[in-house]
């Protein structure tokens, strides 16, 4: 099958006479990855959301590479005590160092973004195939289940579920979270990727691929999905963004994480209560939540313009 | 035209049932005991068990429950808070607060959208609409947890331009903040989508030929491209609909707004059951038939769109 795509795309520039511009490089046909790879490397953007998710990850997976102290050593004798020392940003209303907690934030941040983007595309991913490749009723049936997803808007679906899930007091509601966040954020992605199926289903090479025999197995997990998943994985990185920002608006809303569990969306909403009198424990978290969901946005937005051909 | 409108009827049917099912299912099925979260931490008396039990159906199967919720819907009766008041006169309290914020919301960010997506179109690659797009992308992920509590901080306490609570009559001066909030979330997909559809339309031969004919550069501009620029935006105001609906419950918690959003995030605390399957049913209808109008006005706008 790779002789097929080499020998196809190698003639094309032929017929245009005035495309190869070094004999050099004339041979070597590029991919779409790798088109959008040389489009990406270019891109200021790009490297600055790189270094942006880097950071935010090292601090999930070490958060003891940037601050010593344990963010659940609180001291009533420290409220809203000013910066010292190790304690960059200063203190909060239960006298907790604020610049350890919102280091330690990261993690629930990562792992509930990152397992409930993982779970969600997962699901998106075989709803997806289903329609795109069986059609039929099969199509019908899924579409109209995605349709009626989308009937509830998100944010009051996952209060009801998250909350529903996280009837055990004493859980972190990390698992209530993720599993929420997942079964209701695979829509768009299902709808994406049935799309895409549809659309690689009819090529040619599909097509010859079934003449000569292929099982249907073959036929999906070799030569459609390859050519159809790069659209849904770029649409996965911005949903990773979203869901960061939904874990925390859940835990604002006080249906996401919960009692120990240390989360930007909480810290949040505690420093809201007292902001007229002390910004600074609303201000830094809220912060910190904005730039990492910019960071994956912005991660996801170059990602997507540099495989839309249509953008060049 | 009347075909599509049937056939689209018939899907809303399907959907509104479908959700309403999924709702209720969430809310009330595998109940702990809602009697004592109605009464907090009292002590509750066998015949007050059984007069509530009456009252709720609480002894019937969770179909039947459903039967008597769907039944409900159908004769006006959205159900009976927890509280004792029925769904249906909250929500007549809560709304025109909610509908008004919204309002304002929209048309804020319609204004802004439209007047900076045309101009950073017309001035494409230049300062003005390299600036706006990035400003644009930082609006778009910005999580509305976090722009509401830091625009009330910095506009609504330390800078003190605006009120930074409203109170129960929610003044058009006491939302304009929150509503800015709000309208935050929606600017920046339309001023992008505005702004590609004037850089298509610019193109356009009709454009040339209203130049051509010696129409002044303002009227081509604002009267030609517009009209057809709009039509991808009005679309997306039907879709952002339901992330204004998200968006309303955090700005009004964090506002502190007696709307619709303040209700339900109430209601989800204090384990009312029948007020959010209530309120969230009244909304789907809602956002079921806004997105069925968005389709029409959809066509209104653009005739070259024939539903078969």
């Amino acid at each position: 099958m790779s002789d097929l795509n080499t020998v196809t795309t190698a003639e094309a520039p032929g017929g245009q006479p005035n495309v190869p511009r070094s004999p050099v490089k004339k041979d070597k046909p590029r991919s779409l990855a790798g088109d959008a790879w040389a489009d990406l490397r270019k891109r200021k953007i790009f490297w600055v959301s790189v270094v942006m998710v880097a950071i935010v990850l090292v601090m999930a997976a070490w958060p003891t590479l940037f601050t010593t102290a344990d963010p659940g050593a609180c001291a009533l004798s420290n409220q809203y005590k000013g910066p010292t020392g190790a304690a960059l940003f200063g203190f909060d209303y239960q006298g907790c160092d604020i610049y350890a907690k919102v280091i330690h934030g990261a993690r629930n941040s990562i792992v509930v973004g990152v397992l409930s983007t993982a779970l969600a595309g997962v699901i998106g991913l075989f709803f997806g195939l289903a329609a795109g490749y069986f059609g039929g009723w099969l199509d019908a049936f899924l579409s109209r289940f995605v349709d009626i997803m989308l009937g509830v808007p998100f944010l009051l679906a996952g209060i009801v579920l998250s909350n529903r899930l996280s009837s055990d007091p004493k859980s972190d509601g990390i698992f209530a979270v993720t599993l929420t966040l997942g079964l209701l954020s695979w829509t768009s992605g299902a709808r994406v990727m049935r799309s895409a199926v549809i659309s690689a289903k009819n090529q040619d090479y599909v097509a010859a691929a079934r003449m000569l025999g292929s099982k249907p197995s073959r036929l999906i997990f070799r030569h459609i999905v390859p050519n159809s998943i790069a659209s849904y994985v770029v649409l996965l990185t911005l949903l990773l963004g979203i869901n960061i920002a939904s874990e925390a608006t859940l835990s604002f809303l006080g249906v996401g994480l919960k009692n120990n569990a240390i989360s930007w969306g909480i810290m949040i909403s505690e420093g809201t209560q007292f902001a007229r009198t002390e910004p600074w424990p609303l201000v830094w978290p809220a912060l910190f939540l904005g730039v990492t969901v910019l960071a994956f946005i912005m991660l996801g937005d170059a990602v997507r313009d540099a495989f839309d051909p249509k953008l060049r | 035209m009347f075909r599509y409108i049937v056939r689209r009827l018939l899907q809303m049917v399907l959907t509104f049932f479908g959700a309403t099912f999924m709702l209720f299912a969430l809310v009330f099925a595998n109940q702990k005991d809602p009697i004592q979260a109605l009464v907090g931490e009292r002590p509750v008396s066998e015949s007050q068990r059984i007069a509530l039990t009456e009252r709720y159906h609480l002894d019937e199967g969770f179909f039947m429950q459903y039967w008597y919720y769907m039944k409900g819907l159908f004769t006006g009766d959205f159900g009976t808070s927890m509280t004792g008041r029925k769904n249906w006169e909250m929500m007549a309290d809560a709304w025109p607060v909610t509908l008004r914020l919204a309002l304002i919301a929209i048309v804020i960010a319609a204004t802004f959208s439209v007047t900076m997506g045309v101009y950073s179109a017309l001035k494409r690659g230049g300062v003005f609409d390299n600036v706006s797009l990035f400003i644009t992308l930082v609006l778009l992920a910005m999580p509305i947890v976090v722009i509401a509590p830091l625009f009330q901080l910095i506009f609504g306490i330390e800078l003190g331009w605006f009120p930074p609570t409203a109170t129960r009559d929610a003044t058009v001066w006491q939302l304009l903040l929150p509503a800015i909030v709000l309208a935050c979330i929606v600017i920046a997909p339309e001023m992008r989508v505005t702004r590609t559809a004037v850089v298509e339309n610019l193109r356009a031969d009709y454009v040339r030929t209203a130049r051509a004919k010696g129409l002044t550069r303002t009227r081509v501009i604002w009267v030609h491209v517009l009209r057809n620029s709009l039509i991808p935006v009005v679309t997306l105001i039907g879709v952002d609909l339901g992330g204004l609906m998200a968006g309303a419950i955090v700005t009004e918690h964090v506002f502190n707004i007696p709307g619709v959003g303040f209700n339900l995030a109430r209601a989800i605390k204090t384990e009312d059951g029948p007020l959010v399957v209530g309120f969230v049913s009244i909304l789907v209808i809602l956002f079921l038939f806004i997105n069925l109008l968005v389709d029409l006005l959809y066509a209104a706008l653009d005739p070259r769109i024939r539903y078969e």
